[in-house]
């Protein structure tokens, strides 16, 4: 071990993160080296001086009780029978649309053009979502916890994006399956309406939007940057399309 | 009631760690006022999500939620805060083995130390706080800010650089 290395590896070093094969050769590195050791020294005063107790702050007891108050109102008006009502008759009523559709579907999806079928498709992994209540795999409103969460579990890495400030705020994001590969889909929320946004790579090159209503569903879809995107959702066609238009710009590369 | 089980289960298990979301909140916002606002919003939506809490590191989880509630505020109040500073540049002429700092850092005192933390860039507070006041482990680190492994030991051997360089020249300026 030479000193380059010693001096890259002496934080992992001083924070006990190294495998003992490393760990040991830099001991013994720092038993000869001078300057090393020197750094090391400081490395090590440096952490000490960041233990001090005066340094971490605490919070006071008021914030203590004012957090437990205000859960204690939250878990209240979750508890209301009325929530609790509203929750359970949502639910109820998705499943059994749901379910009416996916019957009124089946001899669509015998359907003809490839387009065709794939429309189908989409629109059945939309509402198989919203029908065994199996929304996301990944529940988070934050697009740093969605995206990772793909990594590993599909060979490409979908763009993920926040739109809470638009009013279309990312509740989390799941894997489908839609001609035959495995795709990301992302779930938004748009007051009570869901929107799930399938995104797979494309082979071809850009595709404008095109819009297609079936079933009393708006499906958008197009291509941008190699990358297909089906928007679907119980929405209405020109908020659907303002969505789309959220994603197709924050999608786009950037300066 | 289910929902007094699920507020008594969450004080059970994620508000011990009020003190270490406290802490971070603190040393990313800089001011007491605002901590106890921001600490107090992750709260109310960890419990809020606290259903889809699998178990695991109770203390990750709740640090994960505190850090984005801290960015989305930062981004509403401060934007030019929230601006991560991948190449934020440390300019020694080289930052050899062999600088006389040892003295120099020894006898900072803790004024000096959290005057040159507080001068860090967020990201580089952040990093810090997590791993020499927290005392979390990589892997935790990274699985609350998002990032690889490699990141979190180059962006940490980055900050304390830069926090080393702070220090000795407070403490050269002192009389």
């Amino acid at each position: 071990m030479d000193c380059k290395e010693t001096q890259n590896l002496i934080d992992p070093y001083g924070d006990g993160e190294l495998d003992l094969v490393k760990n040991l050769e830099i001991d013994r590195h720092l038993e000869q080296c001078a300057p090393c050791s020197e750094s090391y020294k400081n490395h090590q005063a440096l952490r000490h001086g960041l233990k001090a107790d005066s340094l971490y702050y605490r919070p006071s007891t008021a914030l203590r009780s004012r957090i437990q108050s205000s859960l204690r109102k939250a878990a209240k008006v979750e508890a209301s029978p009325r929530a609790v009502f509203r929750r359970w008759t949502g639910i109820a009523v998705s499943m059994a649309v749901a379910a009416l559709v996916v019957l009124a579907l089946l001899p669509v999806l015998r359907g003809s053009s490839a387009e065709d079928r794939l429309t189908s498709e989409v629109l059945s992994g939309h509402l198989r979502s919203l029908m065994a209540n199996h929304l996301a795999d990944i529940s988070s409103s934050d697009q740093h916890t969605v995206k990772p969460w793909f990594a590993g579990k599909l060979d490409f890495s979908p763009p993920v994006e926040d739109f809470a400030q638009q009013g279309f705020p990312l509740i989390g994001g799941r894997l489908d399956y839609l001609e035959n590969r495995p795709v990301a889909a992302l779930v938004y929320e748009r007051r009570k309406h869901l929107i799930n946004l399938f995104v797979w790579p494309a082979s071809e090159t850009d595709v404008p939007t095109k819009a297609v209503s079936r079933l009393g569903y708006n499906l958008i879809h197009w291509t941008q940057s190699r990358m297909t995107y089906w928007a679907a959702s119980d929405l209405d066609k020109n908020e659907l399309q303002e969505f789309v238009q959220l994603v197709q710009n924050r999608t786009s590369p950037r300066p | 009631m289910k929902e007094r089980e699920k507020q008594a289960r969450f004080e059970q298990t994620i508000l011990p760690h009020l003190d270490a979301a406290y802490n971070l909140a603190r040393w990313l916002t800089r001011n007491q006022h605002d901590a106890e606002d921001v600490a107090q919003e992750a709260c109310l939506r960890a419990f809020k999500f606290f259903d889809n809490f699998r178990g695991g590191d109770s203390r990750v989880w709740l640090l994960t939620i505190l850090r984005n509630t801290c960015y989305t505020w930062l981004q509403q109040n401060r934007p030019r805060e929230a601006i991560s500073s991948f190449d934020e540049k440390i300019h020694t002429p080289d930052s050899d083995a062999s600088n006389p700092a040892t003295l120099a850092l020894q006898s900072a005192n803790d004024q000096m130390l959290r005057q040159s933390l507080e001068e860090l860039s967020t990201e580089f507070r952040e990093i810090v706080v997590l791993r020499d006041l927290e005392g979390l482990s990589y892997k935790e680190i990274g699985d609350i800010a998002g990032i690889p492994l490699g990141t979190v030991m180059s962006r940490l051997a980055r900050a304390r650089e830069r926090l080393k360089q702070l220090l000795v020249d407070r403490v050269k300026e002192e009389p």
